[in-house]
């Protein structure tokens, strides 16, 4: 008896050592939310800024104020910057990402495992500050002399991002299409299909909903790297012009301001709203890939 | 006549379709194969660029160990250098036993129901908020609430909080690829959940958990969003003899500590170094290099514990 005693007495100090490294995390978590949340609701429960001329302002200038006495706080040009360089890259990005996971899955898996894989994990590797020096001397140059404009702005970031979001991409897309299983594969092949005909047909549209979380992911890497786009896109907090004009994002204008300015201020305030759309949103991404997961389990019963 | 007429042509058709199919499968797999060509190659440009702008520096001893300049050329990255490892070791030290906590709960104890999707959901909260909110996160209650100012022990906070949900997932999936019939085994033995994972699941697992835990050791050594306003921007002289007490003496947690990451951006934001793209440049390629060594680090040291336990 006193054996089984003491052997529930170990189970039980596994389950407290373990359960409270778990609940540490959801501490963590929680106070992170409710702390963002506090911060970044003072702009509006505070300082008195209507919520519409945040999220659809177009000038930024939160030390001046507008003829009606209201902060320039209009976020609308971070918001609309980040969105373009998020969807951008990942348009950028998707073909090579999916070409790859095709080739590792289809035609040579293992030279996928053994060489592709590594090298992939190599890249999510290089510190985003490294991609963000080499898009400053390597792609914005090449950008000016090719394109035009001053190098800097929505394009330059959207290809230094398409580098940064692919391994993330391909590596989601390689799992979903390598857990397409090998009877329909062997179904399509069975009917006389060639290779591509499969890919096409078969494997693409039931690894659909796999593909989708993979660019789900990829965007939200994209939406929350702060210092590579920071210093390659221009930093002006305008309304993007066009993609070789010099633009900003949440996470840029984050990074440059937080320094600067005192806590308590309208301009800090201001900035933790911006933070609390950041939050906001990689909330939003993983509602998406949650959506996208129920989804795929429908589809395939 | 008519029906072989039309048998005829769909043969014909499908003779026709068939090779033109088999075209279509060449083609497409050479434009697969382009692909992925095109990306090894730009990852190999891209590894080679860093490292031979840096090539210089590189093996350029003063560069390697003198304190930095803000003004003047010729600064080093001396206290950066030590910084950067300091960090990661105080990280690790702080992030791996909590994450190892957290996974085994979830692999092994997680009761079906709210509490484990709670946990589940905040991990991947975690992991999938932007580095910068975590670092602001960091500056708000660890520098300014608990008054530690920037500081290492605010650094390795806010990156221990970047790091775990990575070395969450990466244990997580190295417990779950142990074979089932060990755990099991192991339970019929009289074993408990608890000295299952101890003495049986855990050292299975060891391999992958150590190659995933300096793989993401990698990744914590070139973060500088959630360091920025965590650990600061500054990096003081270091000084061996200096008290532990004094912002000099390497040790001291409590001084505020720049990394290599921290560095190449700061230098490039104030823009103000006259020898800024050739210390950039030297700062990224000891990055590089050291990034490289944990990837085969990584590597050489999980297929030696793999072989060490297999072979017995």
């Amino acid at each position: 008896m006193a054996d089984i005693s003491d052997k529930r007495g170990i189970e039980r100090r596994g389950r407290v050592l373990t359960g409270s490294a778990v609940a540490l995390v959801v501490v963590l978590v929680c106070t992170l939310i409710f702390m963002v949340c506090s911060r970044g609701l003072a702009t509006f429960l505070t300082d008195g800024v209507p919520l519409g001329s945040f999220l659809g302002g177009t000038s930024w200038n939160p030390h001046q104020n507008d003829a009606s006495g209201v902060p320039l706080v209009g976020a609308l040009p971070m918001i609309a910057g980040s969105f373009a360089v998020t969807l951008l890259s990942c348009a950028l990005a998707l073909p090579f990402a999916l070409g790859a996971s095709l080739f590792v899955v289809d035609v040579a898996p293992s030279f996928g495992r053994r060489v592709f894989r590594p090298m992939i994990e190599l890249l999510v590797g290089i510190p985003s500050v490294v991609f963000g020096l080499v898009g400053l001397s390597v792609v914005v140059p090449w950008t000016r002399s090719w394109a035009g404009g001053t190098g800097y702005g929505i394009l330059s970031s959207s290809i230094v991002l398409a580098f940064m979001i692919l391994p993330t991409v391909t590596s989601l897309a390689t799992d979903a299409i390598a857990a397409v299983p090998d009877s329909y594969r062997d179904g399509s092949y069975g009917l006389g299909c060639t290779r591509w005909q499969t890919i096409v047909h078969v494997e693409v549209p039931s690894a659909m909903p796999g593909i989708l979380t993979a660019v789900i992911m990829g965007m939200t890497r994209a939406f929350g790297e702060a210092l590579a786009v920071q210093m390659i896109i221009g930093n002006a907090a305008q309304l993007p012009q066009g993609l070789l004009t010099p633009a900003a994002t949440l996470t840029s204008v984050l990074t440059m301001g937080m320094g600067n300015e005192a806590m308590g201020t309208v301009y800090n305030d201001v900035l933790w709203s911006l933070a609390l759309v950041l939050l906001a949103m990689s909330l939003v991404f993983i509602l998406l890939v949650h959506l996208v997961g129920r989804m795929g389990a429908v589809r395939n019963g | 006549m008519g029906s072989e007429k039309t048998t005829a042509t769909a043969t014909f058709h499908a003779t026709r379709s068939t090779a033109a199919a088999r075209t279509h499968d060449r083609v497409a797999t050479g434009v697969l194969a382009a692909i992925v060509g095109l990306i090894l190659l730009a990852l190999v440009a891209i590894i080679g660029y860093i490292v031979i702008s840096g090539l210089g520096k590189l093996f350029d001893w003063s560069f390697l160990t003198a304190k930095p300049e803000q003004f003047k050329e010729g600064g080093g990255i001396g206290p950066e250098i030590f910084n950067s490892f300091y960090l990661l070791v105080l990280t690790l030290l702080i992030s791996l036993p909590i994450s190892l906590g957290a996974a085994v709960f979830l692999t092994q104890y997680a009761p079906e129901g709210p509490v484990t999707n709670v946990a589940k959901t905040a991990i991947e909260t975690l992991s999938s908020l932007p580095s910068i909110v975590v670092g602001l996160f960091g500056m708000l209650v660890f520098v300014l609430s608990c008054g530690w100012g920037f500081s290492i022990l605010s650094g390795a906070l806010a990156l221990t909080m970047f790091n775990i949900p990575i070395l969450v997932r990466v244990i997580q999936q190295a417990l779950e690829a142990v074979p089932r019939d060990q755990r099991d085994a192991a339970l019929a033995l009289g074993l408990t959940r608890w000295e299952a994972c101890v003495h049986v699941l855990v050292p299975a697992a060891m391999p992958a958990i150590v190659t995933g835990v300096i793989l993401s050791a990698g990744r914590v050594f070139g973060e500088a969003a959630a360091l920025i306003y965590t650990a600061g921007q500054s990096a003081p002289a270091l000084d061996w003899s200096a008290p532990i007490t004094s912002l000099a003496n390497p040790l001291n947690v409590m001084r505020p500590a720049e990394t290599l990451a921290v560095h190449i951006w700061k230098i490039n934001s104030e823009g103000v170094v006259p020898d800024l793209v050739a210390v950039s440049a030297g700062t990224a390629a000891v990055l590089m290099v050291s990034i490289l060594a944990f990837n085969i680090i990584a590597r050489v040291v999980g297929r030696a514990l793999q072989r060490r336990m297999t072979a017995e």
